[in-house]
Protein backbone atom coordinates (compact mmCIF):
# COMPACT_ATOMS: atom_id res chain seq x y z
CA UNK A 1 0.00 0.00 0.00
CA UNK A 2 3.04 2.53 1.23
CA UNK A 3 4.75 1.34 -1.90
CA UNK A 4 2.33 2.47 -4.16
CA UNK A 5 1.71 5.31 -2.45
CA UNK A 6 5.49 6.36 -2.60
CA UNK A 7 5.26 5.32 -6.49
CA UNK A 8 1.90 8.00 -7.19
CA UNK A 9 3.86 10.62 -5.21
CA UNK A 10 6.71 10.03 -7.10
CA UNK A 11 4.63 10.05 -10.74
CA UNK A 12 3.00 13.16 -9.50
CA UNK A 13 4.56 16.25 -11.03
CA UNK A 14 5.02 19.69 -9.03
CA UNK A 15 1.69 21.79 -9.34
CA UNK A 16 1.94 25.13 -11.55
CA UNK A 17 -0.50 27.73 -11.72
CA UNK A 18 -0.97 26.63 -15.45
CA UNK A 19 -4.59 25.79 -14.57
CA UNK A 20 -5.77 25.81 -18.39
CA UNK A 21 -4.40 23.01 -20.46
CA UNK A 22 -5.22 25.10 -23.37
CA UNK A 23 -2.12 27.09 -22.21
CA UNK A 24 -0.02 24.66 -23.06
CA UNK A 25 1.85 24.41 -25.97
CA UNK A 26 1.88 21.55 -28.30
CA UNK A 27 5.69 20.67 -28.63
CA UNK A 28 6.59 19.16 -25.38
CA UNK A 29 10.03 20.63 -26.33
CA UNK A 30 8.76 24.35 -26.72
CA UNK A 31 6.73 23.75 -23.55
CA UNK A 32 9.66 23.04 -21.89
CA UNK A 33 11.76 25.68 -22.66
CA UNK A 34 8.62 27.77 -22.10
CA UNK A 35 8.42 26.90 -18.47
CA UNK A 36 11.97 26.78 -17.80
CA UNK A 37 12.02 30.89 -18.89
CA UNK A 38 8.91 31.58 -16.88
CA UNK A 39 10.86 30.31 -13.85
CA UNK A 40 13.08 32.71 -14.40
CA UNK A 41 10.50 35.91 -14.09
CA UNK A 42 8.90 36.88 -11.26
CA UNK A 43 5.22 37.63 -11.40
CA UNK A 44 4.96 41.34 -11.04
CA UNK A 45 1.49 41.29 -8.65
CA UNK A 46 2.48 38.72 -5.99
CA UNK A 47 6.30 39.44 -6.76
CA UNK A 48 7.57 36.38 -4.47
CA UNK A 49 6.00 33.86 -6.75
CA UNK A 50 7.76 33.28 -10.62
CA UNK A 51 5.23 33.99 -13.62
CA UNK A 52 4.95 30.10 -14.25
CA UNK A 53 3.46 29.86 -10.20
CA UNK A 54 1.15 32.53 -10.24
CA UNK A 55 -2.17 32.48 -10.55
CA UNK A 56 -2.24 36.47 -11.13
CA UNK A 57 -4.10 37.63 -14.17
CA UNK A 58 -0.93 39.65 -15.33
CA UNK A 59 1.33 36.48 -14.86
CA UNK A 60 -1.18 34.24 -17.09
CA UNK A 61 -0.92 37.30 -19.71
CA UNK A 62 2.53 37.02 -19.64
CA UNK A 63 2.99 33.08 -19.60
CA UNK A 64 1.36 33.44 -22.92
CA UNK A 65 3.39 35.80 -24.15
CA UNK A 66 6.35 33.67 -23.68
CA UNK A 67 4.99 31.23 -25.30
CA UNK A 68 4.14 33.16 -28.53
CA UNK A 69 7.49 34.42 -28.13
CA UNK A 70 9.40 30.83 -28.34
CA UNK A 71 7.23 29.80 -30.78
CA UNK A 72 8.17 32.80 -33.06
CA UNK A 73 11.52 31.37 -32.56
CA UNK A 74 12.91 34.11 -29.92
CA UNK A 75 15.86 32.61 -28.16
CA UNK A 76 15.40 32.32 -23.60
CA UNK A 77 17.85 35.39 -23.63
CA UNK A 78 15.83 37.18 -26.49
CA UNK A 79 12.39 36.51 -24.26
CA UNK A 80 13.85 37.72 -21.11
CA UNK A 81 15.24 41.15 -22.66
CA UNK A 82 11.56 41.64 -23.74
CA UNK A 83 10.38 41.44 -20.46
CA UNK A 84 13.24 43.12 -18.93
CA UNK A 85 12.48 46.02 -21.44
CA UNK A 86 9.30 46.53 -20.21
CA UNK A 87 8.98 45.55 -16.45
CA UNK A 88 13.06 46.41 -15.52
CA UNK A 89 16.09 43.47 -13.93
CA UNK A 90 13.22 43.55 -10.82
CA UNK A 91 11.12 41.01 -13.30
CA UNK A 92 14.39 38.56 -12.83
CA UNK A 93 14.15 36.30 -9.67
CA UNK A 94 18.11 35.66 -10.89
CA UNK A 95 19.56 39.56 -10.32
CA UNK A 96 22.32 40.42 -12.58
CA UNK A 97 25.94 41.10 -12.09
CA UNK A 98 26.24 44.43 -12.01
CA UNK A 99 27.32 47.86 -9.71
CA UNK A 100 23.86 47.63 -7.85
CA UNK A 101 24.10 43.80 -7.05
CA UNK A 102 27.94 43.77 -6.94
CA UNK A 103 27.40 43.42 -2.98
CA UNK A 104 24.73 40.36 -3.12
CA UNK A 105 26.98 38.37 -5.52
CA UNK A 106 30.43 39.45 -3.54
CA UNK A 107 29.06 38.64 -0.20
CA UNK A 108 30.07 34.69 -0.42
CA UNK A 109 33.49 35.94 -1.23
CA UNK A 110 33.36 38.95 1.48
CA UNK A 111 32.32 36.32 4.31
CA UNK A 112 34.72 33.92 3.02
CA UNK A 113 37.28 36.73 3.20
CA UNK A 114 36.11 38.12 6.80
CA UNK A 115 36.61 34.20 8.30
CA UNK A 116 39.89 33.72 6.25
CA UNK A 117 41.25 37.51 7.81
CA UNK A 118 39.76 36.01 11.68
CA UNK A 119 41.77 33.19 11.47
CA UNK A 120 45.02 34.17 10.45
CA UNK A 121 44.68 36.99 12.87
CA UNK A 122 43.74 34.26 15.60
CA UNK A 123 46.49 32.17 14.60
CA UNK A 124 49.13 35.09 14.62
CA UNK A 125 48.46 36.21 17.91
CA UNK A 126 48.10 32.57 19.45
CA UNK A 127 51.12 32.81 21.99
CA UNK A 128 54.61 30.54 20.93
CA UNK A 129 54.73 27.41 21.90
CA UNK A 130 57.63 27.49 24.76
CA UNK A 131 61.55 26.60 23.87
CA UNK A 132 62.70 23.40 24.61
CA UNK A 133 64.23 22.48 28.26
CA UNK A 134 67.89 23.16 28.34
CA UNK A 135 69.71 20.19 29.47
CA UNK A 136 70.32 21.76 32.59
CA UNK A 137 67.03 21.89 33.06
CA UNK A 138 66.03 18.29 31.73
CA UNK A 139 68.01 16.97 34.82
CA UNK A 140 66.28 18.92 37.17
CA UNK A 141 63.25 17.96 36.09
CA UNK A 142 64.48 14.45 36.34
CA UNK A 143 65.83 14.78 39.51
CA UNK A 144 62.74 16.00 40.56
CA UNK A 145 60.46 13.44 39.56
CA UNK A 146 63.34 10.44 40.46
CA UNK A 147 62.56 12.02 44.18
CA UNK B 1 43.92 37.95 25.68
CA UNK B 2 42.87 41.05 23.38
CA UNK B 3 42.09 39.07 20.50
CA UNK B 4 39.60 36.93 21.96
CA UNK B 5 38.34 39.88 23.03
CA UNK B 6 37.93 41.44 19.33
CA UNK B 7 36.61 38.04 18.62
CA UNK B 8 33.82 38.44 21.15
CA UNK B 9 33.29 41.90 20.49
CA UNK B 10 33.32 41.15 16.31
CA UNK B 11 29.49 39.58 16.56
CA UNK B 12 28.02 42.47 18.80
CA UNK B 13 29.69 44.96 16.59
CA UNK B 14 27.50 43.24 13.33
CA UNK B 15 24.35 42.79 15.00
CA UNK B 16 24.30 46.40 16.54
CA UNK B 17 25.49 47.33 12.64
CA UNK B 18 22.72 44.99 11.42
CA UNK B 19 20.07 46.59 14.17
CA UNK B 20 20.68 50.48 12.58
CA UNK B 21 20.13 49.56 9.13
CA UNK B 22 17.12 47.93 9.78
CA UNK B 23 15.89 50.58 12.00
CA UNK B 24 17.15 52.59 8.68
CA UNK B 25 15.11 50.76 6.47
CA UNK B 26 11.87 50.70 9.12
CA UNK B 27 11.91 54.78 9.00
CA UNK B 28 12.36 55.03 5.10
CA UNK B 29 9.38 52.59 4.59
CA UNK B 30 7.17 54.92 7.52
CA UNK B 31 8.03 58.28 5.87
CA UNK B 32 6.98 57.24 2.07
CA UNK B 33 10.73 56.96 1.20
CA UNK B 34 11.34 53.80 0.61
CA UNK B 35 8.79 51.24 -0.92
CA UNK B 36 9.82 47.62 -0.83
CA UNK B 37 6.78 46.42 -3.49
CA UNK B 38 7.87 49.01 -5.76
CA UNK B 39 8.38 47.94 -9.04
CA UNK B 40 10.88 50.60 -10.63
CA UNK B 41 10.62 51.59 -14.13
CA UNK B 42 12.74 50.60 -17.25
CA UNK B 43 10.61 53.08 -19.54
CA UNK B 44 11.68 56.51 -16.95
CA UNK B 45 13.00 58.69 -20.39
CA UNK B 46 12.55 56.55 -23.05
CA UNK B 47 9.65 56.75 -26.00
CA UNK B 48 6.03 55.71 -25.01
CA UNK B 49 5.70 52.49 -26.64
CA UNK B 50 3.45 52.93 -30.03
CA UNK B 51 0.48 51.64 -29.76
CA UNK B 52 -3.15 52.43 -31.25
CA UNK B 53 -6.28 51.39 -29.13
CA UNK B 54 -10.18 51.76 -30.01
CA UNK B 55 -12.33 54.31 -27.80
CA UNK B 56 -14.93 53.68 -25.04
CA UNK B 57 -17.56 55.11 -26.81
CA UNK B 58 -18.58 58.25 -27.33
CA UNK B 59 -14.63 58.92 -26.79
CA UNK B 60 -12.56 58.09 -30.29
CA UNK B 61 -9.83 55.82 -29.41
CA UNK B 62 -6.01 56.64 -29.71
CA UNK B 63 -2.53 56.12 -30.65
CA UNK B 64 0.91 57.06 -29.30
CA UNK B 65 1.08 59.78 -31.64
CA UNK B 66 -2.43 61.34 -30.85
CA UNK B 67 -1.09 62.03 -27.06
CA UNK B 68 2.51 63.37 -28.71
CA UNK B 69 0.66 65.66 -31.57
CA UNK B 70 -0.82 68.12 -28.60
CA UNK B 71 2.84 69.35 -28.03
CA UNK B 72 2.57 69.50 -24.20
CA UNK B 73 2.72 67.47 -21.36
CA UNK B 74 -0.04 64.97 -20.93
CA UNK B 75 -0.91 61.87 -18.53
CA UNK B 76 -1.81 58.77 -19.29
CA UNK B 77 -3.91 57.07 -16.87
CA UNK B 78 -4.66 53.16 -16.83
CA UNK B 79 -7.65 52.75 -14.85
CA UNK B 80 -10.75 50.05 -14.59
CA UNK B 81 -14.04 50.24 -13.07
CA UNK B 82 -12.76 47.02 -10.53
CA UNK B 83 -10.42 48.88 -9.34
CA UNK B 84 -11.14 50.69 -5.84
CA UNK B 85 -7.89 52.53 -5.89
CA UNK B 86 -9.23 54.27 -9.12
CA UNK B 87 -11.92 55.21 -7.29
CA UNK B 88 -10.15 56.88 -4.84
CA UNK B 89 -7.71 59.02 -7.66
CA UNK B 90 -11.21 60.07 -9.49
CA UNK B 91 -10.73 63.61 -7.50
CA UNK B 92 -7.52 64.54 -7.96
CA UNK B 93 -7.79 63.50 -11.96
CA UNK B 94 -11.11 66.26 -12.02
CA UNK B 95 -8.70 68.40 -10.33
CA UNK B 96 -5.67 68.02 -12.84
CA UNK B 97 -8.28 68.44 -15.61
CA UNK B 98 -9.83 71.82 -14.26
CA UNK B 99 -6.18 72.74 -14.12
CA UNK B 100 -5.99 71.93 -17.83
CA UNK B 101 -3.12 69.06 -18.28
CA UNK B 102 -4.83 66.59 -20.65
CA UNK B 103 -5.09 62.99 -18.96
CA UNK B 104 -5.56 60.11 -21.30
CA UNK B 105 -7.80 57.12 -20.13
CA UNK B 106 -7.20 53.63 -20.74
CA UNK B 107 -9.52 51.20 -19.54
CA UNK B 108 -7.99 47.87 -18.60
CA UNK B 109 -9.42 44.96 -18.80
CA UNK B 110 -12.93 46.13 -18.24
CA UNK B 111 -16.16 45.45 -20.29
CA UNK B 112 -17.27 48.77 -21.95
CA UNK B 113 -20.78 48.78 -19.59
CA UNK B 114 -18.81 48.40 -16.62
CA UNK B 115 -16.17 51.22 -17.77
CA UNK B 116 -19.37 53.46 -18.75
CA UNK B 117 -21.03 53.17 -15.58
CA UNK B 118 -17.51 53.83 -13.67
CA UNK B 119 -17.13 56.91 -15.77
CA UNK B 120 -21.27 58.19 -14.94
CA UNK B 121 -20.48 57.30 -11.09
CA UNK B 122 -16.92 58.97 -11.06
CA UNK B 123 -16.83 61.86 -12.82
CA UNK B 124 -15.04 62.17 -17.17
CA UNK B 125 -12.07 63.91 -16.37
CA UNK B 126 -10.19 62.02 -19.95
CA UNK B 127 -9.82 63.99 -22.85
CA UNK B 128 -10.16 60.59 -24.69
CA UNK B 129 -10.62 57.27 -23.47
CA UNK B 130 -9.79 54.06 -25.04
CA UNK B 131 -9.71 50.48 -24.15
CA UNK B 132 -7.32 47.92 -23.60
CA UNK B 133 -8.86 44.78 -22.83
CA UNK B 134 -6.59 41.96 -23.85
CA UNK B 135 -4.07 44.37 -21.65
CA UNK B 136 -1.43 44.05 -24.56
CA UNK B 137 -0.71 47.85 -24.35
CA UNK B 138 -0.25 47.84 -20.54
CA UNK B 139 2.13 45.37 -20.95
CA UNK B 140 4.30 47.54 -23.20
CA UNK B 141 3.49 50.03 -20.73
CA UNK B 142 4.91 48.30 -17.80
CA UNK B 143 1.66 48.28 -15.90
CA UNK B 144 1.45 45.54 -13.59
CA UNK B 145 -1.78 47.13 -11.64
CA UNK B 146 -4.03 49.83 -11.83
CA UNK B 147 -4.31 52.71 -11.47
CA UNK B 148 -0.59 53.70 -13.09
CA UNK B 149 -0.14 57.29 -14.30
CA UNK B 150 2.60 58.20 -16.61
CA UNK B 151 3.93 61.75 -17.01
CA UNK B 152 4.54 62.06 -20.67
CA UNK B 153 6.52 65.01 -22.01
CA UNK B 154 5.54 67.39 -24.84
CA UNK B 155 8.11 65.18 -27.03
CA UNK B 156 6.59 61.85 -26.48
CA UNK B 157 9.54 61.01 -23.79
CA UNK B 158 8.03 59.48 -20.11
CA UNK B 159 8.64 60.91 -17.40
CA UNK B 160 7.43 60.16 -14.42
CA UNK B 161 5.23 56.98 -13.12
CA UNK B 162 3.22 56.75 -10.28
CA UNK B 163 1.85 52.99 -9.28
CA UNK B 164 -1.42 53.14 -7.13
CA UNK B 165 -4.14 56.29 -6.67
CA UNK B 166 -2.89 59.79 -7.07
CA UNK B 167 -2.84 61.49 -4.08
CA UNK B 168 -2.75 65.87 -3.56
CA UNK B 169 0.44 64.83 -1.94
CA UNK B 170 1.89 62.53 -4.50
CA UNK B 171 0.05 65.87 -7.01
CA UNK B 172 1.92 68.49 -5.15
CA UNK B 173 5.14 66.37 -4.21
CA UNK B 174 5.94 64.78 -7.34
CA UNK B 175 3.65 65.50 -10.29
CA UNK B 176 3.70 69.41 -10.01
CA UNK B 177 7.31 70.07 -10.30
CA UNK B 178 7.73 67.62 -13.12
CA UNK B 179 5.07 69.59 -15.27
CA UNK B 180 6.68 72.88 -14.34
CA UNK B 181 9.80 71.46 -15.52
CA UNK B 182 9.17 70.00 -19.02
CA UNK B 183 6.13 72.18 -20.09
Amino acid sequence: MSRWLLVFLLLAGPAYAVSDPAELLPDRHAELRAEAIGHQLRCLVCQNESIEESEADLARDLRRIIRQRVQAGDTDQQVIDWMVARYGDFVRLRPPFNALTLVLWGSPIIALGVGLTAVVLSRRRRPTPAAPLSPAEQARLSELIDR
Amino acid sequence: MISRRALLLAPLGMATLTGISFWMLLDRMRTGKFDPHAVPNPLIGQRLPDFSLPGQPPSPGFSAADITASGRPALVNFFASWCLPCVAEAPQLMALRRAGIPVWGIAYKDPPEATAAFLARNGYPYTRVARDEPGRVAIDFGVYGVPETYLIDKTGIIRWRWAGALTEDVIEQQLQPLLRQYS
